[in-house]
């Protein structure tokens, strides 16, 4: 039975054994650099060291996200405190001549830039420091010790009353007060209870939560395991997209770690609580995003939502509460724990408390991965952290919340964000897909694509959504051909509103948004591909059998 | 078991607390209209067409899928309900092939029968004229995609009450679909009883018996309030 002396000596063997080296070398191993080939410069990078006798005083690990994802592959040398971006395979022998004199200039990336000054790291704070594949170094990193607390010296009523406290809010998008959530579930009078962490995240644009799964997979199993002790579940369910091949490898590893060391599974830390997560893989549908149809897709069921109430508090996964929370909600809780409610809440705004793990991608010269506080300003976050817009073009919109989202015109990019500021401009916060466009983006094209996503991803269960993206898809193309006419204008807005009224989940409740918002800052594009059409525009409507 | 009081359009009904909304305006003659839904089958709240107000509430609520409250005031027929709802019958005849004229199930077609009660007479939306298949491999019965309009009473009733569980949904959005067996043809589906049932509670002519002509593809469903009376009772 694991106790906290050992957990301490854990971490306190990681920390000295990394001080044993005279060279640290991180490489980022996370999807955006591995797929420029990070894991042949890593290789690269050991054969050199070897070569230069160096086998043994340079440690050379992979890490998970840096976050300038479009400067990758990058390395940095934690020894040298340098971080190397666009490094190639040739550049390697450079890197290692250099480790303990002088950086290889061509290759440094500055990081007193405000893209890394301007971010404050909550969920990301051992992205791209730790190595996600051994648990060693997530406990040197002061990991599972918010686990141990929570079980030794808090009641579950305690954890809940520090969540609740925190302001913490549902990252999925929605922003649902975690800890209403966690005690809603915690309430509910059952012989069992589930926990399950969302993981299927599929907005186009989006790619936080992968990050974290590949990062840092442990803090996610950490927070669940905490969420489980305080409503009383003892087995978990991490529900992954079957896109996501290394986030799924990555936690399967970490779940394998943390029941042999004993911090999953039965009577963890010798205390009565046991606990247990398995790994179910979606089969790429967005919908099972919806907490309704994610838990039918792990029951085996076709994933399609169905009607709430009941919502899966009372009545979830097998028709046991159940406790759905979104990735990244759950790599809050540890240091919530750890740091205190009171802590915190000092971060943010009065209403979003925290941090947001943005993905920023699009027309920006930083694309990659950030983490701000709520209540940052969307022009900081796209001029001072993003570098603004490549090629001296100039800015037009910000895309927030993918498919249920919409786009934040230039006027309002003062605006703070948070959920409810983004909501009041017709936009919402999303699980964190930001996606940036210049003056040559074609908000119809935008709306037409989204649109098609929508279309495309509808489960097809209830008629609005079903049929009604299909036609507003369709609507949409008029407008981008030229072909419109004043009633398909009117017939657009119709029938955005009755999709968004109507429909069964959220998916077609939010389908319209990206049209509402475009049609709403940026008519003046509709009006203009109105086709001219003759006095008589009422020739244009087709009258049925 | 307690029993509620509540408003339905001003009227005011008693209910038991089990009860949705849409049993007690059934009980109390009111009218709202359905296609999922069909007494006897689990409830899905697909069709969208009993969407009711409930005042207080933002929200539109399935009054096939929402349990009576104490003090509910329900609103069943406002203008902005028949707009959509007239618009939902206008978004299923653009989606299909249907063509009342050779249909088997002309006049006697629930899907027919709500465009004619909620006054849909014509389309502002284009016909999206899909190709669509006919399945005649069954030697009593046939299915005619083009008329199907994905309400699942026959994926519901084959397992819920036949036990087979022969019918499914493939495909997603406006691709779905309804299939036999792992999608092959229904004559050759080895888990089909060729109880009819499906025939029985297909709200169109989607679902027929061979050998019936324009208009005549009759359907009983007095068998399912029975079964499901028998189930309680027992």
């Amino acid at each position: 039975m694991l106790n906290y002396e050992e957990l301490t000596e854990i971490g306190a063997a990681e920390r000295a054994a990394a001080q044993q080296y005279q060279h640290r070398v991180s490489v980022c191993m996370s999807a955006g650099c591995l797929s420029s080939r990070s894991d042949q410069i890593k290789d690269a990078l050991e054969t050199h060291a070897a070569e230069k006798g160096l086998g043994k005083a340079c440690q050379i690990k992979g890490v998970g996200c840096m976050g300038p994802c479009a400067a990758g592959p990058l390395v940095a040398v934690e020894t040298d405190n340098v971080l190397y971006r666009n490094v190639k395979v040739e550049d390697v022998s450079d890197i290692v001549q250099s480790l303990g004199t002088r950086p290889v200039e061509r290759l440094v990336m500055p990081t007193n830039t405000p893209f890394f000054s301007r971010q404050v790291k909550i969920v990301l704070e051992n992205a791209g420091r730790i190595d996600p594949e051994r648990i060693e170094d997530y406990i040197a990193a002061g990991g599972y010790k918010a686990l141990f607390r929570v079980l030794t010296e808090l009641m579950p009523v305690g954890v809940i009353a520090e969540i609740t406290r925190s302001g913490l809010r549902g990252r999925g998008g929605a922003g649902y007060p975690t800890g209403l959530k966690w005690s809603t579930v915690a309430k509910a009078a059952a012989t069992k209870k589930y926990v399950i962490c969302n993981g299927d995240e599929g907005d186009p644009g989006a790619f936080m939560d992968r990050s974290v799964m590949e990062a840092d997979p442990h803090r996610v199993l950490e927070g669940m395991a905490i969420a489980a002790y305080a409503v009383g579940a003892d087995q978990g369910y991490i529900y992954i997209r079957a896109e996501y091949p290394l986030a799924i490898k990555r936690i399967e590893k970490a779940i394998r770690q943390a029941q042999k060391m004993g911090v999953l599974g039965k009577n963890i830390f010798g205390t009565p609580f046991s606990f247990s997560v398995d790994v179910r893989v979606g089969a790429g549908a967005f919908v099972c995003g919806e907490e309704t149809a994610l838990i039918a897709s792990i029951e085996g069921r076709r994933g399609t939502p169905r009607p709430r109430p009941p919502y899966p508090a009372a009545s979830g996964l097998w028709g046991y509460p159940t406790l759905i929370n979104n990735v990244e909600t759950f790599a809050n809780v540890p240091t919530i724990i750890r740091n205190g409610s009171e802590w915190f809440s000092r971060i943010g705004t009065e209403k979003s408390k925290g941090t947001k793990v943005f993905a920023l991608s699009g027309n920006i010269k930083n694309v990659g991965l950030i983490e701000v506080p709520m209540g940052i300003k969307l022009r900081e976050i796209v001029f001072d952290i993003g570098g603004g817009i490549p090629d001296n073009r100039v800015f037009k919109a910000v895309q927030t919340g993918g498919p249920s989202g919409g786009c934040i015109p230039a006027e309002y990019l003062d605006v703070s964000v948070d959920y409810e500021s983004l909501s009041q401009l017709g936009s919402i916060m999303g699980s964190g897909g930001m996606i940036v466009m210049d003056e040559t983006s074609d908000m119809i094209n935008v709306a037409r694509y989204f649109m098609e996503f929508s279309m495309t991803e509808s489960c097809g269960k209830c008629i609005p959504c079903r049929v009604g993206t299909a036609h507003l898809y369709d609507l949409l193309g008029k407008f981008v051909e030229g072909s419109a006419t004043p009633n398909d204008l009117t017939l657009l807005e119709e029938l955005c509103d009755m999709v968004r009224h109507t429909s069964l989940c959220g998916l077609g409740q939010s389908a319209p948004n990206p049209v509402l918002s475009t049609l709403h800052y940026f008519r003046q594009e509709y009006l203009d591909r109105i086709a001219a059409v003759s006095q008589n525009g009422a020739e244009h409507i087709v009258v049925g059998e | 078991m307690s029993v509620k009081t509540l408003k339905i359009n001003d009227q005011d009904v008693s209910a038991r607390e089990d009860e949705t909304i849409l049993e007690i305006a059934h009980e109390n003659n009111i009218f709202i209209p359905t296609l999922c839904y069909l007494e006897g089958l689990s409830v899905v709240g697909a069709c969208r067409l009993c969407l009711v107000e409930v005042k207080g509430s933002p929200k539109l609520h399935p009054a096939c899928a929402t349990q009576v409250q104490e003090g509910m005031e329900v609103f069943t027929n406002t203008e902005r309900l028949q707009k959509y709802r007239r618009m939902i019958i206008e978004l299923l005849f653009t989606e299909g092939n249907h063509i009342c004229a050779v249909c088997v199930s002309n006049g006697r077609c629930d899907l027919q029968y709500m465009a004619q009660r909620l006054g849909v007479d014509h389309s502002l939306f284009d016909y999206r004229s899909p190709y669509k298949t006919v399945d005649a491999s069954h030697y009593r019965f046939g299915v005619d995609h083009n008329r199907c309009i994905l309400c699942t009473r026959c994926v519901r009733v084959c397992d819920e009450i036949e036990g087979a569980h022969t019918w499914d949904v493939k495909g997603r959005g406006i691709d779905s679909h309804v299939i036999t067996d792992l999608d092959t043809p229904w004559g050759s589906s080895e888990t089909c009883t060729s109880c009819g049932k499906c025939i029985q509670v297909c709200p169109t002519g989607a679902l027929f018996k061979k050998s019936k002509a324009v208009g005549e593809m009759e359907k009983e469903r007095e068998f399912l309030p029975y079964l499901k009376t028998m189930r309680e009772v027992r």
